[in-house]
């Protein structure tokens, strides 16, 4: 019976879980529901994907009402590799949680913690496994909306400016989506994303439709903080608690890359967006963004802030991806999603160690920790590696097929990006390791030991699988080579 | 012929409005003209004969959210501060001329209002028209089409109010208070009699009319969004009036943060019990011995989870943000 009930049980675990956590008491209850919960999650978007890639799409009625009248949930290896990438980066960062945020997060307001973090949850995945463009909105709402409130948590004050920022930022960009979509709506009368599919080629021609897809890029791409449309995310990541900058950052950027995809390869038919700049914008801004954002990466004093530049950074490279639109440069990009969320959840969770331990991360009082806390240390590195794209990591993997399809593309000008934007971050990696290794340490601070098991543990999960990833490209690339074939994108 | 003066006149005092709240400084009356603003949109959605938006828009537009504003202020300031102007208003401006102009791009081959023939009308909608009241045995099709065709989405409606009340509760909420007999704005107006025997006769009458809605939304406009917001508006009015001691000691906090995951968990719960009893997600059709019972049950089921759950987390806001005033 379960079987058949996978891809909504996924999304209504977490939604049955979040108002019980709001009421829980004080203490580690509230986490241990949600450590139970982002676990079977894990567990059955597993079970989802392997059952997607062996049987193919699955279509589920909500209400048990026939699509367009009523909400389907339609799950590909597209979605059913999204929901396993957010499912598992959630699954990986609760046990990492529980210390992190007993620091970090007032101790009355634990149980609304982890609701609003299970509410977040709930919100990614409903948006990765709906067939519906309305019912996209409304889980993007509930996403964002437990966002703002994580990150305002933030212990210092600006935190609460930079969630208002992202608010605000966060919220055009929600309103574009649905003025796109109710201006689609009115004149193909559906919602349903199939369906969207089957109509949008008889009215492509009319203003109304290009006005609706104009809006719902733009909004999309403000979601997924596309350069220039990205200033809200440096702040947000550097003042959230540590716990909500590594489960955003490896998680709802993806998401709404993968939501881009969607409309662009599934729904729009391809021949309408091909007569559109969209691609030659999308390669601008990459271009533009990873230069851009290293450069500014380089001169961050704050650690945070420096990775937050690089997701920046690294979605530029995703962007490079969409824009060059082929088989293999797609492939890279749902690598890059897949790898990225690796490298920036382990690297994340290591500079949470650090303020773990001494309750800030500036460049200048985190000298030495290096030798300090060396297991922390050590994923810095292997993080870092794979950041720049060190062959061996994870990272290297999809900048190489980023660099194939720009071979291949004849786009010399990207080949000389990709490479400049790996030295740059060979450079704010190797700023990073040096203050942490090869400075001495500052005589006012108290020497520190390594965080504890249950924070190191899931750090190191994530370093391995950079890894491990980075050696065994088979699953990685084979899934994402085959969600691409699903996209309707095929080899030549 | 007479609604199009009508939307004429209601357009332009929208028109006017916005531009009102565009040049004026003082919060208080921007609030009130936020109401205005709502109010007229309300009747727009009326005269377009959409008289469950309409309804919605004048309870939580023109209703909840100016209450809302003007707990808001009364913690901050009545006064907007001068801003100095500076060179880098272009950038705003620019985007929001470029975007309007793509708005008006975008809707000069929209089908005309009310256009038989428009996709919107040809396509999905035909479907509701015909089979709503036989599928579900509900008179209202909004409601049919809210509640179960696209009972999902309500679900997740629902789900942003919580989320709303949860972030409130996040950022402002926190550390229990201790009862305590200090007044504030609030509590002053326990002198006047007027407004506690107006209230007093009011307050059972709003009650009444609350639960009329929730339950009738079956059959006309209303729901449990609506009746939601007007039970709650109910208490705040009590609170207004009475005090926010004398109203936490009708409702304590604690009861209406269950009430709030209470209200959620039943619409959750309701999904959860269809699936047991072997049907999709939300298929209220298992749930009763023929399939429109079983729609009728569900609906009513998810609709008093609705409206319990709009009731608790407006009022945690509101007592949220009225309980920062005290000492």
């Amino acid at each position: 019976m379960m079987q058949g009930h996978l891809c909504i049980l996924l999304v209504v675990i977490p939604l049955f879980a979040a108002p019980i956590a709001a009421i829980l008491p004080r203490g580690r209850l509230p986490w241990a529901a949600a450590l139970i919960v982002t676990s079977v999650c894990f567990v059955l978007a597993g079970m989802q994907l392997w059952s997607v890639v062996q049987d193919g799409v699955v279509s589920y009625e909500l209400g048990g009402w026939a699509p367009p009248w009523g909400i389907e949930y339609r799950i590909d290896a597209v979605n059913a590799f999204m929901a396993l990438i957010v499912s598992g980066i959630a699954a990986v960062t609760l046990p990492y949680a529980l210390l992190s945020a007993e620091k970090e997060i007032p101790e009355h307001l634990i149980p609304l913690f982890y609701s609003a973090f299970l509410l977040c949850f709930t919100g990614l995945l409903g948006i990765t496994l709906t067939g519906d463009i309305f019912n996209v909105f409304v889980f993007l709402e509930i996403s964002s909306l437990s966002s703002y409130a994580l990150i305002s948590l933030g212990r210092k004050r600006q935190a609460l400016t930079s969630a208002y920022q992202y608010l605000i930022m966060g919220t055009l960009g929600a309103t574009f989506f649905l003025i796109g979509v109710g201006l689609i709506y009115s004149q193909t009368g559906t919602l349903n994303m199939v369906d969207l599919a089957a109509r949008l080629p008889q009215v492509s021609s009319l203003n109304t439709i290009h006005t609706g897809f104009a809006f719902i890029i733009t909004g999309i791409a403000l979601k997924l903080a596309l350069f220039p449309l990205h200033l809200w995310l440096p702040n947000a990541y550097t003042y959230a608690p540590s716990v909500i900058t590594l489960f955003l950052s490896a998680t709802a950027t993806k998401v709404a890359v993968y939501v881009m995809l969607r409309i662009l390869f599934s729904v729009f038919p391809s021949d309408f967006v091909s007569t559109t700049p969209t691609g030659d914008l999308f390669l601008l801004s990459g271009i533009a963004g990873i230069i851009s954002a290293s450069v500014y990466a380089i001169y961050q004093v704050d650690v945070k802030r420096l990775l937050a530049y690089s997701s920046v950074a690294q979605i530029g490279y995703i962007a490079l991806g969409i824009g060059f639109a082929s088989f293999t440069s797609l492939t890279a990009t749902l690598v890059h999603l897949f790898n990225h969320a690796l490298m920036k959840g382990a690297l994340f969770m290591a500079i949470g160690s650090i303020i773990y331990r001494v309750g800030k991360c500036h460049m200048d009082s985190i000298h030495g920790l290096g030798r300090q806390m060396p297991w922390t240390f050590g994923a810095i590195i292997v993080g870092g590696f794979s950041l720049i794209g060190v062959p061996g990591t994870a990272g290297f993997i999809s900048k190489w097929y980023l660099v194939l399809t720009a071979i291949e593309q004849d786009s010399w000008i990207s080949v000389v990006v990709i490479l400049v934007g790996s030295l740059l971050a060979a450079v704010y990696i190797g700023k990073l390791i040096e203050a942490l290794y090869f400075k001495p340490a500052v005589d006012s601070n108290p020497a520190v030991n390594e965080v504890p098991f249950s924070m190191l543990a899931p750090t190191w999960i994530l370093v391995l699988a950079n890894i491990y990833f980075g050696l065994n490209t088979e699953l990685t690339v084979g899934v994402a080579e085959h969600a691409i074939r699903v996209l309707g994108v095929t080899a030549e | 012929m007479i609604e199009v003066f009508i939307d004429i006149i209601l357009l332009s005092f929208i028109a006017v409005t916005a531009v009102a709240i565009l040049r004026m400084t003082n919060l208080f009356a921007i609030i009130m003209l936020f109401g205005i603003f709502s109010f007229l949109s309300a009747s727009l959605f009326a005269v377009m004969d959409a008289v469950d938006v309409a309804f919605t828009e004048a309870a939580v537009g023109a209703g909840i959210s100016t209450v809302l504003m003007l707990a808001t202020i009364a913690l901050t300031k009545t006064q907007k501060e001068k801003v100095s102007v500076s060179h880098r208003h272009w950038l705003p401006l620019s985007v929001v001329i470029v975007t309007g102009a793509v708005l008006v791009y975008g809707t000069l081959d929209l089908p005309a209002f009310g256009d038989p023939e428009a996709p919107a009308q040809t396509h999905v909608a035909p479907y509701y028209i015909d089979k709503a009241v036989e599928e579900t045995g509900l008179p209202n099709m909004v409601t049919s089409v809210l509640a179960s065709y696209r009972g999902f989405d309500t679900l997740g409606e629902v789900v942003v109010v919580f989320t709303a009340g949860v972030a409130v509760l996040l950022l402002l909420g926190g550390k229990h208070r201790i009862s305590d007999t200090g007044t504030n704005e609030i509590e002053k107006n326990e002198h006047s009699l007027i407004l506690r025997v107006v209230a007093k006769f009011l307050i059972p009458l709003i009650i009444v009319f609350a639960l009329y809605v929730q339950f009738h939304g079956d059959f006309g406009p209303g729901g449990g969004f609506q009746a939601g917001v007007i039970l709650s508006a109910a208490i705040i009015l009590y609170t207004l009036v009475f005090g926010l001691d004398a109203a936490e000691r009708v409702i304590p906090p604690s009861i209406l943060r269950i009430l709030a995951s209470l209200g959620v968990l039943i619409y959750t719960g309701v999904g959860i019990v269809t699936i047991l009893l072997g049907g999709n997600y939300l298929n209220y059709s298992v749930l009763g011995d023929s399939k429109v019972a079983g729609q009728h049950l569900g609906i009513l089921l998810v609709e008093l989870g609705v409206g319990i759950a709009v009731f608790a987390v407006l009022l945690v806001i509101f007592l949220t943000f009225a309980g920062r005033g005290r000492p």
